[in-house]
């Protein structure tokens, strides 16, 4: 009983956390998304070019390094050596979606991959230029094929962006940490912070299983 | 730049060698018992009674839902409450174990339900337990499929590794802070931590794609295109 009181007097200034985390999420998700799919189309249709080869090894470097590292490398390291001063809510935000970013890129490639050559060869027959075919033929079938292995990328950024708590960066778990050392009640509070994140993870889950089912082509793959 | 270069030298032989060791006691102690996990909670989800298989999938449910730096704090700060006193070293091995077992049986789970049904049958006809047939006809065949999957999850492992810092222990990244925040060179000392990682993340791999084929069966080899 006396835990679910300490918990329920902090709620209110856990939730203001909440709203920090979902932001480091939805900044996180478009960041990798919008460097991401270049980086796809890159690597699939200009995959022998000199670009392609860059590609390859930023995402081997952003999928190899450990998210902190990245976090430590930017906030003390990168962003200050070249004088950009930026809060850490945004050094978090920006790594994470970097990273975000790598991952995305190979979720897209694989789907880009996956679409029939045949479709190319139909829209440049029609006097599509290869940019055109791209946008208006390839990406809308191979963006509806990616979105399943994509609405992955949200659980593992939720439960990534809990690590910007190093850098100080006022999300959920930092607050619950600030208001464990003011109640030193860690069990419900610890407790009461990782049902939240379900919860969000939830939420979000089903969310992009309304978006997939919505956007879905009747008779193109899918049960 | 030849200043830098011996600064390099400097705490490459000292604190991030010490950081480096740490790490990897980390990872090798936590990473055969998180395999070990995801074996049993994968059986017990797919084989198990109804107790069982819920017990494995809400297990499997709860720690992906949760994020492991959470988890990690749980278990450190949490578990005092209830008598149980964990050193920062302990703490973040069984977090991990719990955390890479939790996902490493999912990539089992999908290998098991690959190895066709009728396999089990077969071996019941032959007069083998139920138990029997899954231990040494089912397993040994999901093992080798599940194999990719699980080396990525121990690369992930790798990578987690880093969040025993939180708990105040000093592995490679601890060592790396500490040192960079001694001499203020904060790029260039994660670039090298970076690099150790990455060096640490393409061993394992290459490590993994020996076991693999190591373990391979002639002729049942895993298609790659």
């Amino acid at each position: 009983m006396q835990s679910a009181l300490i918990f329920f007097e902090s709620l209110p200034n856990i939730a203001l956390g909440i709203f920090t985390t979902a932001g480091l999420v939805l900044i996180a998700l478009s960041v990798g998304f919008v460097v991401g799919l270049p980086l796809g189309v890159i690597q699939v249709y200009w995959g022998s070019s000199f670009f392609s080869r860059v590609v390859s090894v930023y995402v081997w470097l952003l999928r190899g390094l450990p998210s902190l590292v990245l976090l430590f490398l930017f906030y003390y390291g990168v962003f200050p050596l070249f004088g950009i001063d930026l809060p850490p809510f945004f050094v978090g935000a920006t790594v994470l979606g970097l990273r975000s970013s790598a991952y995305q890129s190979q979720i897209f490639r694989g789907a880009l991959l996956s679409i029939d050559q045949g479709q190319m060869q139909a829209a440049r027959s029609l006097g599509m230029s290869r940019s055109v075919a791209i946008r208006s033929v390839i990406l809308p079938q191979a963006l509806r094929v990616s979105l399943p292995a994509w609405s992955n990328e949200y659980p593992i950024l939720l439960t990534d962006s809990s690590v910007c708590y190093a850098i100080g960066v006022m999300e959920m778990l930092t607050r619950t940490s600030l208001q464990v050392s003011r109640t030193r009640a860690p069990v419900p509070l610890y407790l009461g912070v990782a049902v939240i994140f379900i919860l969000m993870n939830y939420i979000g889950m089903w969310l992009l299983h309304y978006v997939e089912r919505r956007y879905r082509i009747p008779g193109f793959g899918g049960s | 730049m030849d200043e830098s270069v011996r600064y390099i030298l400097d705490i490459l032989r000292g604190p991030l060698l010490q950081g480096t060791l740490a790490s990897c006691k980390l990872i090798i102690c936590s990473a055969p018992l998180g395999l070990l996990t995801g074996f049993l909670v994968s059986t017990g989800w797919v084989y198990g009674n109804r107790a069982v298989s819920g017990l494995c999938r809400a297990y499997v449910i709860l720690i992906k839902g949760t994020p492991l730096l959470i988890l990690l704090f749980v278990i450190y700060f949490c578990l005092p409450s209830f008598g149980l006193m964990l050193s920062p070293f302990s703490a973040s091995v069984l977090g991990f174990i719990m955390c890479s077992g939790a996902y490493s049986s999912e990539y089992i789970r999908g290998a098991i339900l690959s190895v066709r049904s009728d396999q089990v049958t077969a071996a019941r006809a032959l007069g083998m337990s139920g138990m029997q047939a899954i231990v040494w006809v089912v397993l040994p065949q999901a093992a080798r499929r599940a194999l990719p999957g699980c080396s990525n999850e121990m690369i992930y492992l790798i990578k987690y590794s880093s969040l025993a810092y939180m708990l105040s222990f000093i592995e490679l990244t601890g060592a790396g802070k500490m040192a960079a925040s001694r001499s203020f060179r904060f790029t260039l000392v994660f670039s090298v931590v970076g690099l150790i990682y990455l060096g640490m993340v393409s061993l394992a791999s290459l490590l993994f794609l020996w076991i693999g084929k190591k373990l391979a069966i002639p002729g049942f080899e895993l298609k790659r295109d």
